[in-house]
């Protein structure tokens, strides 16, 4: 039973902080509504009406959700190589792991000189 | 035990660097290189410029692969497995490789003329509105093409090596995705090139869906994904029954989804000819030898001990696939679908060898890919040469009368037609001999026979197109061929090998012979 103890606690501060986000913002925040608040996203392409032939429509939150995609890979392979750094026999996992970041950082200079982290 | 022991027990032990056999790996590397290099210059170079380093860029990178691959095969026996067992660097994976890299050299001939005007100036440019015609006028181009290109080239070349199922599927994808892009990329006809990436996209990874569900039933048979344990395990007959034949069952759709077999080819005819062009003839040759080369080692290796088992059910498919392929070509009245059709015949005739399961099949199936992949590059490359107003003259009856106006065109065209029917002293022949061949010896004569069957039904229609060629009468508003000298050169090279492998194919055939002569590494 001991085992489980750290689970059970954690999933009580999860659910603890969830209901006091919820309750202290529907408490606590300005209500001003208006047009945009009651769609069904409050960002983004607006659903309705749809321009002829599909029209054009903005890829911004697209490349800003594909930019998100190329750090959250490198922060999933970052994080367990940082915890396990010291067991690392040799210079290995510093040299691939540079060589990984290198190739994201490429990733990210096209993004950076194409214009994709220009909002407008 | 408390949590902290249960930590504790995990927090021990070094881990090891893997050894990695970089010479080995190093034309892979090379193409996957020179890929990030390109995608470096896309974001530093001037727009002006772009075109002029990544064209050179691409060729170097490719040729270098090349020739790496030369020395490897030159060198000693290739016989290893590399990257801890995840690659298998052996003679037949040298051939592939070599194959798709010399390929993919000839198909960047034609991507890379820009007189050919293929490629839209800006992607995301819906067809016929302002924004198009603004790209158009400015004269960009998307010299993103040649990263992407070379991407897929380096999955290809991983896909024909891998030598466990997790690798393959990596590699499945990294050779897939930039494909899904490079065939949205027409420059006429764009909505029926968006429609054709969008389709290829959806049932690709659908496709790799199979892949993956399967791998998981085979990983849940064996304990293992390296092919040699899985077919270590199906020869002990451990475990059960169901998950191996369910497994083999969508691992086998995986693969077969890329080889554009029936009942899987759907996308073929609308992907090939909504494509631009000249990445129509990259898929088509590249993106072939490599989806067989990856069947060959699967079925060769893992699968072996269960020959009996999914030997009726490739059986089925090969028949299918030469008939079908053959008998809706008949009918089709577009060049790059007729051409597409065609393909999924000759993936049938493919499949006889892969279905062989011998040294001769192997041999047979390497030459029947290299041969063929010349002559589909070389009938892609004329198809960009003949065109009117609208671009492209792709409907068969803009080509009346061709034959009267521009008489070497349309002869070599004839000619790698005739090649793909397997007329005698064309590499058409000399391949679906030695395949045919290995089949008979391989005890499946019938299919054989329905292979010559589907061989006569395609003689047809690619002696139709020879008909109209020459037999009609020109149109006065015919289309004009158009001659830049990369596509010629395009063209020129796959007549040559389709010459030279139908009238002296004895030095290639060795060639293939002494690549299968050890078969695959384990």
């Amino acid at each position: 039973m001991d085992l489980y103890i750290p689970i059970i606690v954690l999933g009580v501060l999860a659910f603890g902080f969830a209901g006091f986000s919820v309750v202290m913002g529907a408490l606590s925040g300005p209500k001003r509504w208006n047009k945009a608040k009651l769609e069904a996203y409050e960002c983004g392409i607006e659903p309705t009406p749809q321009p002829v032939g599909g029209g054009r429509f903005p890829v911004k939150y697209y490349l800003t959700a594909m930019l998100f995609i190329v750090f959250d890979i490198e922060i999933i392979f970052l994080y367990p190589w940082a915890v396990a750094f010291n067991r690392f026999a040799g210079w290995f996992g510093l040299i691939e792991m540079v060589l990984f970041i290198a190739t994201v950082l490429v990733a990210y200079a096209y993004i950076w000189r194409r214009g994709g982290l220009e909002w407008d | 035990m408390t949590g902290s022991a249960v930590l504790n027990t995990v927090a021990i032990g070094d881990i090891q660097a893997p050894h990695l056999e970089y010479g080995q790996l190093g034309p892979m590397l090379l193409v996957f290189g020179v890929a990030v290099l390109g995608v470096l210059v896309e974001a530093l170079v001037g727009r002006g410029w772009r075109q002029f380093i990544q064209v050179p860029l691409t060729f170097a990178g490719l040729a270098g692969a090349f020739v790496w691959i030369l020395v490897l095969g030159v060198k000693d026996k290739p016989l290893h497995v590399a990257a801890e067992g995840a690659v298998g660097v052996d003679a037949p994976t040298l051939f592939l490789q070599g194959t798709i890299l010399v390929l993919a050299l000839v198909s960047l001939l034609l991507i890379a003329d820009r007189q050919n005007g293929a490629f839209t100036p800006q992607a995301s440019a819906l067809p016929g509105s302002d924004a198009e015609r603004e790209g158009i006028a400015s004269g960009t181009v998307q010299s993103e093409l040649y990263p992407l290109m070379l991407f897929a080239v380096g999955g290809m070349m991983l896909f024909t090596a891998a030598n466990d199922l997790l690798t393959m599927f990596v590699a499945l994808e990294v050779m897939s995705l930039p494909l899904y892009i490079m065939c949205g990329l027409a420059r006429r006809r764009r909505l029926l090139s968006q429609e054709a990436a969008v389709k290829y996209f959806l049932l690709g990874a659908f496709s790799s869906a199979f892949f993956l569900y399967g791998t998981a039933l085979l990983y849940g048979y064996a304990g293992s994904v390296r092919l040699s344990d899985i077919a270590t395990a199906t020869g002990n007959n451990a475990g059960s029954e169901p998950l191996l034949l369910a497994g083999i069952a969508l691992l086998s759709v995986g693969l077969l989804f890329k080889l554009g077999a029936v009942p899987f080819q759907a996308w073929k005819p609308d992907v090939y000819q909504g494509a631009p062009t000249p990445v129509t003839a990259l898929m088509a040759s590249c993106t072939l030898v490599a989806a067989v080369g990856a069947t060959l080692r699967v079925f060769y290796v893992a699968l072996e001990n269960m020959s009996w088992d999914w030997r009726p059910m490739m059986w089925g498919v090969a028949i299918l696939t030469m008939l079908v392929g053959a008998i809706i070509a008949i009918t089709q009245t577009d060049l790059k679908r007729m051409l597409a059709y065609s393909s999924i015949a000759h993936a049938g005739f493919l499949l006889t060898g892969v279905i062989a399961t011998s040294q001769a099949g192997l041999s047979g199936t390497l030459f029947y890919l290299a041969a063929y992949g010349f002559t589909t590059i070389g009938a892609f490359a004329v198809i960009t040469m003949v065109r009117d107003a609208g671009g492209e003259a792709g409907h068969l009856s803009r080509w009346a009368g061709l034959g009267k106006r521009s008489p070497v065109v349309a002869g070599v065209f004839a000619f790698f037609l005739l090649a793909f029917a397997g007329i005698p002293l064309t590499s058409g022949f000399t391949g679906k001999f030695a395949v045919f061949k290995a089949a008979i010896d391989g005890g499946a004569t019938p299919l054989v026979v329905v292979g010559v069957i589907s061989s006569a039904i395609a003689a047809f229609f690619y002696l139709r197109v020879i008909v109209v060629m020459f037999f009609s009468e020109p149109a006065a508003d015919g289309p004009a061929v158009v001659t830049t000298i990369p596509t010629a050169a395009a063209v020129a090279l796959g007549a040559t090998v389709t010459v030279v492998l139908g009238v002296l194919p004895q030095p290639m055939l060795d060639v293939a012979g002494q690549a299968a002569s050890h078969l695959f590494v384990r």
